[in-house]
């Protein structure tokens, strides 16, 4: 345990150390600021304490065959995703790597990406990272171990508390382990590539291109360019070309093969192009085809806008403040992914009352004592 | 005569009976309030026909401010409250008890919007599961969970069980396509969560409520994903000698990489009652898998020429491909008619636990000593690909004592399930059926939490309360929030 300016640092190296120190912690009141790799920036300004899962590692289980993981919380994003390769598999979820972005160190784990729910491009096609997630074993605000769901494909048994605490940024608990289901690494992918094209005809592209069966597993935006990802078995990836050609004939439009589209979507994924921008970056969840009309109330504000999920995720970078941005946004909601000087206001969208209201009961059935990253989902 | 205990009804509630239908009928169309015993007894049970109980009476709402409105009567008066849909679960899921009032929401049936380019369905929970689909099938696109049950099944019950079905290998369940929904609180509060765009900003509530069983919520609409249709699709059917080798195959063709819709699995005793039913002509072996992929005609062969080329390093005594539409009908036919030939046989008890794929064998080994332990036949069909296991025990239901030993047998079956790693059920929900096995698979603090987010969210333990936790485990919080 070491000792960095006023903030203690706390690194279990086992979950039942982790528990019986969050225990004394309900018990005197002590609130905690709790990580993963620290890639994050935003920080529970309340707590006094640093949790962090980083010395709880290692691979429990990997059985290919059955397409399961299991890993503790603490396991660098990096080593899990160097044995999937290893089978040909990967997190199909395409977690991005925030680093680039937040000019971040520190090494990204499995366990914050699953508190964060991190899901790149291909979420359009497959889902989110919480849909990936068969079990979980967290530590609650009063120090019990828990755990809920398992290792199996399909599991109705008892309440899913995995998609709850995925996402929840350690405000509900701390994660030592979870389940995850891996998938086999397409065997070919390639991409489609508009250029010259306005929001709204991405918009239209995209639409026109996750309307066909041809499994599109990433649609994104930028600078006048629209890309559309297919992958596939290689003859699958032929003919789906040759499909969506000719479905959007009356556009121009180019291919780029494997090597180079993988790294195109690496970058697109991690945000790349606004990582030299200056200013706040937003992350704005909209129906797609309202993101045009989102990304010209944002006009007037300056700032550069990105598209992915065929135009359901909007990428903000700019300077105005909190309220400017949240109104142009709308119907869409922003949250704050990186802060900027200028930028004063709440990082995360406000809820309807219903919904606040839940949230509250949960947090306090949870973390009774208000100690586990407290604030850092509200303001 | 049954094994499954329900607490004893509140004869207070019951007395009070004529003063709770006054108030719903004052508050509420009169057409949509149900007190007449001989009508009431028509919602008796779900699918596990052998647990049954009257309610008191059913409310059969049009819009969400009608569930609203007797939610909050019931609410009010402190009367239980059995959500409903169409009443096709297996777990006893949707059974009344004497001192309930069923809500039903098989009425709110009307499609509020659909939107392709988006891609989302948005409507009332009282639509059937393949209702959505017909309604899509114009657009070129389709709901993709599909439970064997559609026809009847509603959306409300597939949300509230999170169920699945043979196509869910690929495109996931309920859960995994659900984008929205509206939900009536245990006190009539009405709570828009999610809508139609991907992913939450806040906690995701929504994943917590789908498959809580109605003990949160009674879900009045949803916002549904929806997928493009495939361009064609063709099953294989691939027989094996042993279990053991169709378990491998299993798990080789999911490592491939090639991704099927669905694998199905039948054993020898499902496969006899099969062909004298049916007459599907299947080959007469220890397994068979049927394996459907998608895609375009070429697509379509390339994926059956890997999957053939990785089932025959495992000398399977049969590998038949469908050619055309009437091949992948008699391909079907058998499994499709599975649970009618095993009818047809005697009664059955349907179990659903879930296991690794890699324990498939083991198991299946096992739940066949056990069929002679027990004195009773047990024959095996299920979805293979997720190891979600559908075993059905034989027994006669006129038989005085056999019920209860059938439900023995299936109690050491789910356990043997979680014991090699798996669950107490992969689709059809807790119910009262497993409620009393989830100590088996959950410690004390697990089901506590479980217990403190229901009391958090229906703080009088309302909404399904005698369901998925053992009575005697959720005993305390049940009085506890009743005083
Ligand atoms: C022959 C047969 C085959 C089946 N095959 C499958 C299958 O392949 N896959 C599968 O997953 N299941 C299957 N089932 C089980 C069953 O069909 C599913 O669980 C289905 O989702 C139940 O839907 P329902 O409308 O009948 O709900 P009900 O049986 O009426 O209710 C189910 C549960 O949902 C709750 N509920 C109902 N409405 C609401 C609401 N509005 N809000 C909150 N809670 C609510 C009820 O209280 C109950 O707990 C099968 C059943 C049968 C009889």
């Amino acid at each position: 345990m070491n000792v960095q300016g006023e903030i203690r640092t706390v690194a279990p190296e086992t979950e039942a150390e982790l528990a019986e120190y969050v225990a004394d912690c309900h018990g005197a009141g002590r609130k905690l600021r709790i990580s993963g790799g620290s890639t994050r920036l935003r920080r529970s300004a309340a707590a006094n304490t640093h949790l962090t899962t980083q010395k709880m590692d290692g691979i429990a289980l990997y059985e290919p065959g059955e397409l399961t993981l299991i890993a503790r919380a603490g396991t660098p994003l990096e080593e899990i995703e160097r044995q999937l390769a290893a089978e040909g598999q990967a997190l199909a979820f395409e977690p991005m790597d925030h680093r680039v972005l937040l000019g971040s160190s520190g090494m990204p784990t499995i366990g914050g990406m699953v508190a964060a729910n991190v899901s790149g491009p291909r979420r359009v096609q497959v889902g989110a990272c919480r849909d990936y997630v068969l079990g979980v074993r967290f530590v609650d605000g009063r120090g019990r171990i828990l755990k809920n769901g398992g290792r199996v494909m399909k599991n109705v048994t008892g309440m899913d508390l995995g998609k709850l605490l995925c996402g929840s940024y350690g405000t509900l608990g701390v994660l030592t382990e979870v389940a995850l289901k891996t998938l086999p690494v397409a065997e070919c992918q390639r991409t489609l590539v508009f250029e010259n094209v306005s929001p709204r005809q991405a918009v239209e592209i995209f639409s026109a291109a996750l309307a066909t069966p041809f499994e599109v597993s990433g649609a994104a935006f930028h600078s006048g360019t629209a890309w559309v990802r297919i992958e596939g078995l290689s003859r699958q990836v032929d003919y789906r070309q040759e499909r969506l050609v000719e479905l959007l004939r009356d556009k121009s439009i180019e291919a780029i093969g494997d090597n180079e589209s993988r790294i195109l979507w690496r970058d697109l994924r991690d945000l790349r192009h606004f990582a030299n921008s200056p200013g706040a970056i937003w992350r704005i969840l909209v129906k797609s085809t309202d993101a045009p009309q989102v990304i010209e109330a944002l006009g007037p504000l300056g700032g550069a806008a990105s598209l992915d999920w065929g135009g359901g995720l909007l990428w903000y970078a700019g300077n105005s403040d909190a309220a400017a941005v949240r109104k142009a946004a709308a119907p869409g909601v922003a949250t704050l992914v990186r802060p900027a000087a200028a930028t004063s206001g709440p990082v995360f969208p406000a809820e309807s009352k219903g919904v606040a209201e839940l949230s509250a009961v949960l947090r306090r059935t949870f973390d009774p004592g208000g100690i586990m990253n407290p604030g850092l989902m509200e303001g | 005569m049954s094994t499954i205990a329900m607490p004893a009804p509140d004869a207070a509630i019951i007395a009070r009976k004529p003063e709770i239908v006054a108030a719903l009928a004052a508050a509420l169309p009169s057409e949509t309030v149900i007190f007449d015993p001989d009508e009431t007894r028509a919602y008796e049970c779900d699918a596990l026909t052998a647990y049954r109980c009257t309610p008191l009476a059913v409310v059969l709402p049009r819009t969400t401010e009608e569930v609203a409105m007797a939610m909050r009567i019931c609410h009010q008066m402190g009367v239980p409250v059995i959500p409903r849909g169409a009443g096709t679960s297996l777990a006893g899921g949707a059974l009344p008890t004497a001192d309930g009032v069923v809500i039903g929401t098989m009425r709110l049936r009307e499609i509020l919007e659909i939107d392709t380019a988006n891609r989302f369905i948005r409507l009332q929970t009282g639509v059937t599961n393949l209702a959505v689909s017909a309604e899509l099938e114009p657009e070129g696109f389709f709901y993709a969970p599909d439970p064997s049950s559609q026809l009847a099944c509603t959306i409300a019950g597939n949300i509230a069980m999170n169920s699945g079905g043979a196509h869910c290998l690929k495109y996931g369940v309920t859960t995994n396509n659900l984008l929205g929904l509206r939900m009536v609180m245990s006190d009539g509060q009405i709570v828009d969560l999610g809508g139609p765009y991907l992913g939450a900003s806040g906690l995701d509530i929504l994943g917590l409520i789908c498959g809580s069983e109605g003990q949160l919520g009674i879900v009045t609409e949803a916002t549904l994903r929806i997928l493009p249709r495939p361009e064609g699709a063709r099953p294989m059917l691939i027989g094996f000698d042993d279990a053991e080798t169709a378990g491998e195959c299993v798990a080789r063709i999911i490592r491939s990489g090639v991704l099927p819709v669905a694998i199905e699995y039948m054993d020898d005793v499902c496969l006899r009652a099969v062909e004298s039913f049916a007459k599907a002509g299947y080959p007469d072996c220890a397994a068979v898998l049927i394996v459907e992929v998608e895609g375009s005609e070429a697509e379509i062969a390339d994926q059956i020429e890997r999957i053939r080329l990785i089932a025959s390093e495992l000398n399977p005594v049969e590998f038949r491909s469908s050619r055309n539409a009437d091949e992948s009908l008699a391909i079907w036919k058998g499994r499709k008619s599975a649970f009618g030939a095993m009818g047809r046989l005697g009664d059955y008890l349907c179990l659903d636990g879930t296991v690794p794929v890699s324990k498939l064998p083991y198991t299946l080994k096992r739940i066949g000593e056990l069929s002679k332990e027990h004195g009773l036949e047990v024959a095996n069909v299920f979805h293979a690909g997720d190891g979600n296991m559908h075993p059905l025990i034989l027994f006669n239901a006129n038989q005085p004592g056999d019920l209860e030993r059938a439900e023995a047998f299936g109690s050491d079956i789910l356990r043997l399930c979680v014991d090699v790693g798996g669950c107490l059920t992969g689709e059809h929900g807790v119910g009262i059926e497993k409620r009393d096995l989830m100590t088996k698979q959950y410690a004390p603090d697990d089901m506590a939490i479980q217990m403190e987010i229901k009391g958090a969210l229906d703080p009088k333990w309302l909404l399904n309360p005698a369901k998925v936790f053992p009575l005697e485990v959720s005993k305390p919080y049940r009085e506890a929030a009743t005083k």
